[in-house]
């Protein structure tokens, strides 16, 4: 009784072969929905700072240095990968990667830091983003062609400080 | 020469101690899934031991609490000469979700020299493995840091005028060569 219950054992570990995965030598990519590393846009983003307040390991760190600037610093270190930043973004500004091989022996590796432009309110100064793209270009200034002129033109309603508020031509 | 043998022969057979010093169980899961035929560390000469007498490396789960700091400190300071701490887990990495927390001092490194980190909660099974490989030399970092990134046009301080007066008519140019000019 006890060899056949040894043959069987050993049937059963012929039978399944090999089970190991190669895996650091071979890649192995984790199942769909898997939430790694989340990845931010800084194109996308518009600084309204719901992913920070959102952040239960309270990572993302949102200061602004100047009136125009805010900064958006994602630490990483003790980020659970919840995907509530992800889920909270108005603007789907961050993705959660599938990366998790993030093994590092310099932990500031793990984050990522973006500094955006942001309106700001002349009266109580704290930042806004323009509520549409014809808002944005209009601060930030936009191309035109003269065609009266033949000429390309910088057509903005804000100026650099010290300069009076023109159009400036740009050379092509 | 015997401090370099040592480091030589210790990315061949990696003995690790398993430090949990109040995390969930979540990464103690994870890295005892790691020595499953499925992973199998073993074939790199990772083996887990019961004693940090007979580690060569430290695989720290959970944060360090008031409590147990002072615990994992003394199995730090019993592990022979050259050795790696790793901290597995967002908790040993920088606190975890509870950092803010009265018992919660912090990640591993307010009590241990940290060498590598393996963020996760918990990190995949390949993450560890691929963790304890880097530490060993055996595999390379994989992890790019992003550079920071800034908005590409910022509007301040905007576009300078070159010396040319900005008055000044443009020259009128042919009505074909504006045409193909203004293209673009």
């Amino acid at each position: 009784m006890a060899l056949m219950s040894k043959l069987k054992e050993a049937w059963i570990g012929i039978s399944a072969g090999t089970v190991t995965l190669p895996y650091p030598l071979a890649p192995h990519p984790p199942a769909p929905g898997f939430r790694g590393r989340p990845v931010f846009d800084a194109s996308k983003c518009i600084g309204c700072g719901g992913c920070a307040s959102n952040c239960p390991a309270r990572e993302i760190l949102i200061f602004d240095p100047c009136q125009e600037l805010r900064v958006i610093h994602y630490l990483g270190r003790r980020c659970t990968s919840c995907g509530r930043c992800a889920e909270v973004c108005p603007e789907k500004a961050i993705t959660m990667s599938e990366a998790f091989e993030l093994a590092t022996n310099h932990p500031a590796d793990l984050g990522q830091r973006m500094t955006l432009f942001m309106g700001s309110c002349q009266r109580c100064g704290r930042c806004f983003t323009a509520p549409s793209a014809l808002d944005t270009l209009k601060l930030t200034g936009y191309r035109v062609d003269d065609v009266e002129a033949g000429r390309w033109v910088f057509l903005s309603r804000s100026s650099a400080p010290g300069t009076p508020p023109a159009d400036v031509e740009i050379e092509l | 020469m015997l401090k370099t043998l040592c480091r030589k022969m210790m990315s061949k057979s990696c003995w690790v101690y398993h430090a949990n010093s109040g995390g969930c169980n979540g990464c103690d899961i994870e890295v005892l899934n790691v020595l499953t035929p499925y992973y199998d560390a073993e074939r790199f000469g990772v083996k887990l031991v019961a004693s940090p007498r007979h580690a060569d490396a430290m695989l720290c789960q959970g944060p360090a609490l008031r409590s147990t700091a002072q615990a994992l400190k003394r199995a730090y300071d019993a592990m022979p000469a050259p050795k790696v701490v790793i901290a597995i887990g967002s908790c040993a990495g920088g606190g975890g979700t509870w950092f803010d927390s009265y018992a919660v001092m912090g990640g591993i490194e307010k009590v241990l020299p940290v060498d590598f980190f393996v963020p996760g909660c918990p990190p995949r099974p390949e993450a560890i493995l691929h963790g304890v490989a880097v530490a060993l030399g055996l595999l390379g970092k994989s992890l790019q840091p992003r550079p920071p990134l800034v908005q590409p046009t910022f509007p301040f301080p905007r576009y300078q005028p070159p010396a040319a007066p900005v008055n000044e008519p443009a020259p009128e140019p042919a009505p074909g060569a504006k045409k193909t000019g203004s293209s673009d």
